[in-house]
């Protein structure tokens, strides 16, 4: 008899810790950039698309992995998109009653997620393939790895763009009066493409392995 | 290998299940949705008169101010009224939807009614009226908040679907808002509505000036506002003479 792998093994954690290092959805597979770009204007969109983002990888993982022996391979991209479209209206209706001006914020971001390349990705690469839990657990993972690029690059462009951070004023009434200002370019989407870079540029210098 | 029946049987189980769970979700979430809807009209309507106001305290402040709604025809006939929380007629006002009233306003249907609501703010009342139209990629829609002589406008505010960021979607800005301040729609008694003109005279009362830009927006929120407010024409010129 094979003995019962524990639930939190060393090989399951891992599915949880790689996407936030050498397995990054945004900054190594380079997936899901295009939302990243629009939503990290302000953090709270940028928190709330995270959130969304991890809940329909981690969800559609498990029921893409729970069916995987019953999906015929000749139509299982439609399969899958079923699945996916389906929790993503869900999340997206749940957004309008819950969380409305969010929402509006997110507009079609939220619709999009359908075509977020993490979550097709991650069920192609690993659902279909795996059992049930470690495919939750990768899901986690890589929804949350998405979500730390989000947050960083939504800290950096908030706090720049609009002087706040989580809609609360931090830079100082006297630092303006003294000739700061906003720097409106933080707020357009090419700003989140270099930020972005920049992270990419740090994670590499310190992961020489990464580099090709 | 799976066979075509398999293959059938398979999807068509699959979508039914995903059809009943979206349906449940949208009856279950529906009232929560369309309180949100209500209660960012209402934050529209605050806004129209200057008052400032959040999720949470829209709907007592619009209770406050909003004394009375009203609903009148082409005629300037009030059909619906609802006032301090009491409805005389068939439909509250509040509950009209705009676009389809002007629709079938448009193709002469006479039962088209349009609501006005009425602020009462230190003792001064102020009509708001809804105008709706189109822009360049879809609907633009907003309010307009008229004075006490029924023809000086005294705050707007417009929204749109899908304008072009920085070019059209300008128009929901305070400073492209902030032009209509002071603006008349009637010149004597002639009704000459306010149009978005390009290099508008700062003293025309009756324009303003347009977006760069955004020329298919500027000439929609002009005849949006055209339109609208010249089905109010009876309704105003019977309770200015009053």
């Amino acid at each position: 008899m094979k003995n019962k792998e524990p639930l939190f093994s060393a090989q399951s954690l891992k599915l949880i810790k790689n996407p936030f290092n050498k397995e990054n959805p945004i900054t190594v597979q380079v997936l899901g950039i295009c939302s990243a770009l629009a939503v990290t204007a302000k953090m709270q969109p940028a928190v709330v698309m995270a959130i969304s983002v991890t809940v329909v990888v981690a969800l559609s993982n498990v029921i893409c992995s729970l069916l995987r022996n019953t999906i015929p391979p000749r139509i299982r991209i439609i399969v899958q998109l079923v699945i996916v479209s389906l929790l993503v209206i869900l999340v997206d209706q749940v957004l309008k009653a819950f969380v409305y001006d969010v929402s509006k914020q997110l507009s079609v971001f939220v619709s999009l997620i359908v075509t977020n390349c993490i979550v097709m990705g991650r069920i192609e690469a690993f659902a279909l393939n795996n059992k049930p839990f470690p495919s939750l657990l990768d899901g986690i993972g890589n929804g949350l790895g998405y979500g730390m690029i989000l947050l960083v690059v939504s800290f950096v462009r908030e706090l720049f763009g609009s002087g706040t951070l989580w809609g609360y004023k931090v830079v100082p009434e006297w630092l303006y009066a003294h000739g700061y200002a906003n720097n409106s370019l933080m707020i357009m989407p090419p700003m989140a493409l270099i930020v972005v870079g920049l992270i990419v540029w740090f994670h590499r210098t310190r992961n020489k392995d990464l580099c090709e | 290998m799976f066979s075509n029946k398999y293959i059938f049987v398979y999807s068509t189980i699959l979508v039914v299940l995903a059809a009943a769970i979206l349906s449940i979700a949208a009856v279950a979430l529906k009232p929560f949705q369309e309180k949100n809807i209500k209660i960012e009209k209402m934050q529209q309507l605050l806004a129209c008169v200057g008052i400032e106001s959040t999720p949470k305290n829209a709907e007592s402040l619009y209770n406050k101010f909003f004394t009375q709604e009203v609903a009148v025809n082409a005629k300037g006939e009030i059909e619906d009224d609802y006032s301090n929380g009491r409805l005389q007629g068939n439909k509250r006002p509040f509950d009209l939807v705009v676009k389809e009233q002007l629709d079938k306003a448009k193709s002469g249907d006479q039962s088209a009614v349009m609501p006005v609501y009425i602020c009462t703010k230190d003792g001064r009342k102020t009509y708001v009226v809804p105008v709706s139209g189109n822009g360049l990629w879809g609907g633009i829609w907003g309010n307009v908040a008229l004075g006490e002589d029924l023809s000086t406008i005294v705050g707007v505010n417009f929204d749109h679907k899908g304008e072009t960021p920085g070019l059209g979607a300008e128009i929901t800005t305070k400073a492209f808002q902030q032009q209509f301040n002071g603006k008349t729609i009637f010149d004597n008694t002639t009704f000459k509505s306010v149009s978005v003109e390009k290099r508008a005279d700062k003293n025309d009362p009756h324009a303003v000036d347009a977006i760069s830009g955004g020329t298919i927006t500027s000439q929609g929120v002009s005849s949006m506002l055209y339109d609208c407010l010249s089905f109010y024409i009876p309704y105003l010129n019977n309770n200015k003479t009053k």
